[in-house]
């Protein structure tokens, strides 16, 4: 089998693709740092015994996407193709507040790239009858609030489509986790005030690729999270919303 | 964009916190821009996984570059067995990816959890150092971000006095970005051979009779024994064992602690009542049993955090390596001080080093050397410098990486090519831009700029 790693220069996504070679995978590197991908293949290639490939490819650019497929095709020649989505951006709240701009390209590489690349790649899954597509979800998208709600309504509107992207794909035997972390270690996250109950880039990885082995279908990561969100989900609006989180 | 936060950061042993920025590239070129951005800060340094245990790698208001993302290996040649990799790479990743391969480290500290960088910046040595040297020895070449921003090949044959600085120079020449390690051939599990050991005097028969044979070897003593108990322990040597069975059997795995221990208990008499069952736990008559590799040379690191035993005021370590004339009494010295105060843990290893470093500033030398956890309590820091000066007047030293309290005066007359280390630093380090808490301490180069 082969993994398809989008946003490959991402920690996450880089600590993913080392556990999956490590279980033996081949793997597709997709993302927009091509000495960084080049790097993390010539890891991935000392480390495990696997075929590993590196694409240029920008999610945002949907002109780009079938030319992935194409390349996953031929690299996987034949064998399963499953499909790994770390892509994304998380600009301060404040910074897109003082620059509308920004919330285009949020919501582009968060929600609707996502969603293109994803449309392209379903007839794959359906056609294979088997894989696993695991897509980056966040506990960001369970509840909009004040510090974070363009990236977090993006991610809302992924964890929707990926519900129905699941229900479509299970009719052919393919399977969509959606992964919800918490606070990651990366360094996206380092240095900023107020995190806790960080988890480590690694963590977050084995978990995804837990949740594949066992058929997981909306996992958060640690499992804390889910009973964190599950009170800040009750609150009551109008409450939540005086809230300064 | 490099971001940089303010934390404290602290040796294995907790003792001094330091509070500094520290930035975390996790790319080539944001290390470039981390190393170059530290200036604005003050004294600039490398830090690896935080393994070394006294003040090495914090540095008081300085900035710290992190390595442990910049992770990554870069090129195997089975050919030669020659590994490039990035330094936050651990003893961990190298053990998962190669040793399915027969491959390991040559050389290996006693955590897997040490960087590889951090190995380098210490000259790390192992359970094998009689036979093998030290980590410095196996280190090709390796690739140096200096002070003023360029990047250095730097080998035996190409910059080759920035290479001797580099090993076992504590990081104080620069950011190592890159390495080639020669691995050596390994497998799964070691036969160890364990055997009950009474005294000093047997502790050193032992030693004479097993040094240049056997691959590894390593002592535990009970630091607490007293009298004609003084030196009592347990002698191990190991051999790989190719032939092993899958599973080892018999012998069950190696608890050199016992895992439930809560931190406040760590007084004298349960030490001593620990110690004594440990060291009986090896029958008279000694025994041979199999042990998977990882087990055999990183026990500890079965339990995370373990020096969260000591509470918040943390410990310290000590390690000293004593030339073989007047290892025996001086050794026995040491011994006689710790039993005499009950301020000892049970983690106290004896063991023969085999020769010197290639580093400048690189620990062993031919004799033997003790290691011993000491708790941050009462009388701690009144031990330790009669500890330093049994060391320092056998012609000993003191172990950079483990160190925390040795004063200027021993650190100058106990390392010969102190001024050598400290005329490269002066060439390639003008400014003094690197600096850590240690290096002020023990005044290296006339200690803070």
């Amino acid at each position: 089998m082969i993994w398809v790693v989008i946003g490959a220069s991402s920690t996450i996504a880089r600590e993913f693709a080392r556990q999956a070679a490590m279980q033996g995978a081949g793997i597709l590197l997709a993302g927009r740092d091509r000495d960084d991908l080049a790097a993390n293949a010539a890891d991935i290639a000392t480390r495990a015994n696997v075929p590993v490939r590196v694409e240029h490819f920008d999610l945002a650019d949907a002109s780009e996407h079938s030319a992935l497929l194409e390349s996953a095709h031929s690299f996987a020649n034949g064998a399963e193709i499953n499909l790994f989505l770390a892509a994304g951006t998380m600009p301060a709240q404040a910074e897109i507040d003082a620059d509308p701009g920004l919330a285009a390209g949020t919501i582009v590489t968060n929600y609707t790239g996502a969603v293109l690349l994803l449309q392209r790649f379903a007839p794959v899954f359906e056609a294979q009858k088997s894989g696993t597509v695991i897509a980056l979800g966040s506990v960001a998208g369970d509840r909009g609030r004040l510090k974070n709600y363009v990236y977090g309504s993006a991610k809302a509107g992924l964890h929707a489509y990926l519900q129905g992207l699941r229900a479509r794909l299970v009719r052919s035997g393919a399977h969509v986790v959606t992964l919800k972390p918490g606070f990651v270690d990366t360094a996206m996250t380092w240095g900023l005030p107020g995190l806790f109950l960080v988890a480590s880039p690694a963590a977050i990885a084995k978990a995804a690729l837990t949740a594949a082995a066992k058929k997981r279908d909306i996992v958060y990561a640690p499992f804390f999270w889910w009973g964190i969100m599950s009170i800040i989900k009750h609150i009551p609006e109008r409450i939540f919303k005086k809230l300064n989180i | 964009m490099i971001r940089w936060k303010t934390d404290r950061f602290a040796g294995w042993g907790r003792t001094a916190p330091a509070l500094a920025r520290a930035a975390r590239p996790e790319r080539q070129a944001e290390l470039d821009a981390a190393f170059a951005g530290a200036r604005e800060f003050g004294a600039t340094l490398p830090r690896g996984n935080g393994r070394s245990y006294g003040d090495a790698a914090q540095v008081t208001d300085g900035a710290l570059v992190l390595g442990t993302r910049l992770d990554r290996f870069v090129s195997f040649d089975p050919a030669t067995n020659l590994l490039v990799a990035e330094p936050g790479a651990t003893f961990a990743d190298l053990l998962a990816a190669f040793l399915p391969r027969g491959l390991a480290a040559p050389v290996s500290p006693g955590t897997m959890y040490a960087t590889l960088g951090g190995a380098l910046a210490a000259d790390a040595h192992g359970k094998n150092h009689d036979r093998a040297g030290s980590f410095g020895a196996h280190v090709e070449w390796f690739d140096l971000l200096i002070a003023n921003g360029e990047t250095l090949r730097c080998s035996r044959e190409q910059n080759a006095d920035l290479f001797r600085a580099t090993i076992g120079g504590m990081g104080l020449t620069g950011f190592v970005r890159r390495l080639a390690l020669r691995l050596a051939p390994a497998s799964p599990f070691v036969r160890v051979k364990e055997s009950r050991v009474d005294d000093l005097d047997e502790f050193f028969e032992e030693f004479a009779a097993s040094r240049d044979g056997a691959n590894f070897t390593v002592g535990w003593v009970d630091a607490l024994a007293k009298g004609a108990q003084l030196g009592r322990g347990i002698f191990e040597t190991a051999e790989y064992a190719p032939d092993a069975a899958q599973r080892p059997p018999g012998l069950r795995a190696p608890k050199p602690i016992p895992f439930d221990l809560p931190g406040f208990a760590l007084s004298a008499p349960i030490v001593r009542g620990f110690n004594e069952l440990y060291w009986r736990r090896v029958p008279e008559a000694g025994r041979t049993g199999e042990r998977a590799l990882d087990r055999f040379l990183y026990p500890l690191d079965s339990l995370a955090d373990w020096n969260r035993l000591y509470g918040k005021r943390g410990f310290h370590q000590f390690q000293a390596v004593v030339p073989d004339g007047p290892a025996r009494d001086a050794v026995r010295d040491m011994l006689e001080k710790v039993a005499a105060t009950g301020n000892a843990s049970f983690l106290a290893v004896l063991k023969t080093l085999g020769g010197e470093g290639h580093g400048l500033l690189s620990f062993p030398m031919r004799g033997v050397t003790l290691a011993l956890d000491i708790p941050n309590a009462a009388g701690a820091d009144e031990l330790l410098a009669s500890l330093e000066a049994i060391a320092r007047d056998a012609g000993g030293r003191i172990y950079l990486a483990k160190d925390s309290r040795q004063s200027a005066a021993t650190f100058r007359a106990t390392y010969p090519r102190l001024a050598e280390f400290e005329a490269v630093l002066a060439e390639f380090d003008p400014e003094k831009r690197l600096e850590s808490d240690l290096s002020r301490r023990l005044g290296i180069r006339g200690g803070p700029a």
